[in-house]
């Protein structure tokens, strides 16, 4: 009896997991096969997670749009460049907050914790943006979002637990603080600076409300803008598209379905190996949090 | 004897405080001085885009005019706060806002803990892992990909689940013009979008379950759900506790770019919400001086939330964010 309701247990356990698994796999899937599948298939409705009639024209017509490498190229540097800026601006800053010695370090904790409850919302930082003279620049891509409070108390909580010992051996071969944190702390936190780099990296790649608000040319705009205006806008990307088959709105859907395979595909293809990091960095959150 | 010496005293005092205040000062600067120059652009960065904009909330309190500046335009008390109450669209913004939050609440919060749950359950470890890979994946998408999901998914020309419900003979409902069903829609891809992610603070509190107790429970011959609604559901409490905190008292702060990203006007009567209305009004339309009021009446309306909700948990279950 007790083996019997076991086996059902785990049955149905079982079965509810690999419904999570499909129900998460199966869009990316579906995407991806419309996008390689001939157009008459596409007209028909008749492709589930296979391609039918396997041919690569749409890629051809996506990656034939400049358009398209333009917005690469922008989410790339601001990516990139973001990514370092907050690395920096958030490691120093954390390792000064760890550092119980610190005179006046409370008041910047408080200075810090209260941003996470109250901020002066979208308009008024759109305003001060603006008077920094930052609005279509690549800087206001990067500098409004340089810090997130919850990365910087992350990487606080990552240097608290560095021995001591390890500081005051520092300090015996003569370094001083910022010494302290290039040649030892930086060198020891490597796994730490690769989670941290990773969050802000995605949350550069992914971010629409920052170009939205600061952007005003198309030639700054990023992957995630293109894509809204390509993909929700409905706009199609060249004329020719609406010249292909005979149904052109379901053309113009695998045109969808690949323009958003070649966007997210770097995340996809990335994601498996890098994941551990971005769980590890969660995990740390969760116990202190 | 005694004035002279308490003289003495002051005298002594005198000579020697001010020096030796500064000597302090000094000595403070000089031990800080370093960790001070290390957290410095920190500090920069939070003064001019965190704390900049909330004295540039003074504008709720003016008719601010692009040309004059925030000091120059002039000042017209509550006007736009009275002008939020008043209007029309009050109501239903608050109300939309509220219930989409309530929604998120109501059905995304257990989602993660029933999966993590579960798949403490597995007993096969690389089956775990699979799961997990896979479920914190749509995470890491951008909000502008999940919507354009959900929109060309439901779409009523050749969306995916249109055309499946075409094979049972329903349909073609057109989803995203439904205003009864936006509230749905959105929940459904929240809980899709995050349910693996939030698993994560679940699992790690059940590391931290002894192993013991689930052997004490095996020997009093306890069946798998009660081990669950015994051992498992009581280890991990203290960390539901804070995330329902959380989560309640962040019911009104919704993620603006999702539903910004979603909405369309044929569904504004229950998908516009604050954020969006703000962006519209103050962004596209230019009323700065309303937008802000608006958000800045809302930023009040959520810290009530959250710290309520704080104080109520504080006195029910002792545990607290601060």
């Amino acid at each position: 009896m007790n083996s019997l309701r076991f086996s059902w247990f785990n049955v149905v356990a079982s079965l509810i997991l690999l419904f999570v698994v499909v129900v998460t796999l199966y869009p990316f899937l579906h995407m991806l096969a419309v996008s390689l599948s001939s157009n008459v298939n596409v007209i028909q409705n008749n492709i589930s997670f296979w391609p039918k009639g396997f041919n690569l024209s749409m890629y051809k017509l996506v990656l034939g749009d400049p358009q398209i490498w333009t917005a690469y190229r922008n989410t790339i540097i601001y990516t990139v460049l973001g990514t370092l800026i907050s690395l920096v601006v958030t490691s120093t800053g954390a390792y000064a907050l760890s550092r119980k010695d610190m005179a006046l370090r409370n008041s910047f904790t408080v200075l810090i914790v209260i941003t996470m409850f109250f901020s002066g919302g979208m308009i008024p930082t759109f305003l001060v943006v603006r008077s920094l003279n930052l609005v279509d620049t690549v800087w206001g891509m990067v500098l409004p979002g340089a810090v997130s409070t919850w990365n910087l108390i992350l990487m606080r909580t990552f240097f608290s637990g560095i021995p001591k010992e390890l500081e005051e051996s520092g300090r015996m071969d003569g370094l001083n603080d910022i010494g302290i944190f290039i040649r030892i702390i930086v060198p020891l936190s490597k796994a730490s600076f690769a989670t941290i780099a990773l969050f802000y990296a995605v949350g550069m790649w992914n971010n629409f409300i920052f170009p939205l608000l600061y952007l005003r040319s198309p030639d700054l705009f990023p992957l995630q803008v293109l894509l809204r205006n390509l993909v929700l806008a409905g706009s199609a990307s060249s004329g020719d598209v609406t010249s292909i088959g005979g149904d052109n709105l379901v053309v113009e859907e695998s045109l969808k379905y690949a323009t958003i395979m070649v966007s997210t595909l770097p995340i996809l293809v990335i994601y498996p190996f890098v994941q551990k990091y971005f769980v590890k960095g969660a995990m740390v959150g969760a116990v202190k949090g | 004897m005694a004035d002279a010496s308490v003289t003495q005293r002051t005298l002594h005092k005198e000579a020697h405080r001010p020096p030796r205040r500064k000597s302090r000062l000094i000595r403070t600067w000089n031990r800080n001085k370093a960790l001070w120059l290390l957290f410095l652009p920190c500090l920069l960065y939070y003064l001019i885009f965190r704390y900049a904009p909330m004295f540039g909330l003074v504008i709720t309190f003016k008719d601010y005019n692009l040309f004059k500046g925030i000091w120059a335009s002039d000042w017209v008390g509550f006007k736009y706060y009275r002008m939020f109450l008043e209007n029309p669209d009050f109501w239903p913004l608050m109300k939309n806002t509220f219930l989409l939050g309530l929604y998120k609440l109501v059905f995304g919060f257990p989602a993660p803990i029933l999966l993590a749950i579960l798949l403490n359950e597995v007993r096969k470890a690389a089956f775990k892992r699979f799961v997990q890979t896979v479920s914190y994946l749509p995470h890491f998408i951008s909000n502008v990909i999940v919507a354009s999901m959900v929109i060309m998914f439901l779409s009523p020309t050749g969306g995916l689940i249109n055309n499946l419900l075409a094979g049972i003979g329903i349909g073609p409902i057109n989803f995203m013009n439904e205003p009864g069903l936006f509230r749905g829609i959105y929940v459904l891809s929240e809980i899709w979008q995050h349910i693996g992610w939030e698993t994560i603070i679940y699992l790690a509190a059940l590391t931290a379950i002894d192993p013991q107790l689930y052997e004490a429970a095996d020997m009093d011959g306890a069946s798998r759900l009660r081990k669950i609604w015994h051992v498992t559901l009581p280890g991990i409490s203290p960390a539901i506790v804070i995330t329902l905190i959380l989560n309640i008292g962040k019911v009104l702060e919704i993620g603006f770019e999702k539903v910004f990203l979603m909405q369309n006007p044929a569904i504004y009567d229950t998908a516009d919400i604050i954020s969006t209305y703000v962006y519209r009004v103050g962004m596209v339309q230019g009323n700065f001086s309303y937008g802000a009021s608006i958000d800045l009446f809302m930023g009040v309306i959520s810290l009530i939330f959250i710290y309520t909700a704080n104080w109520l948990s504080r006195r029910l279950s002792e545990t607290s964010l601060w």
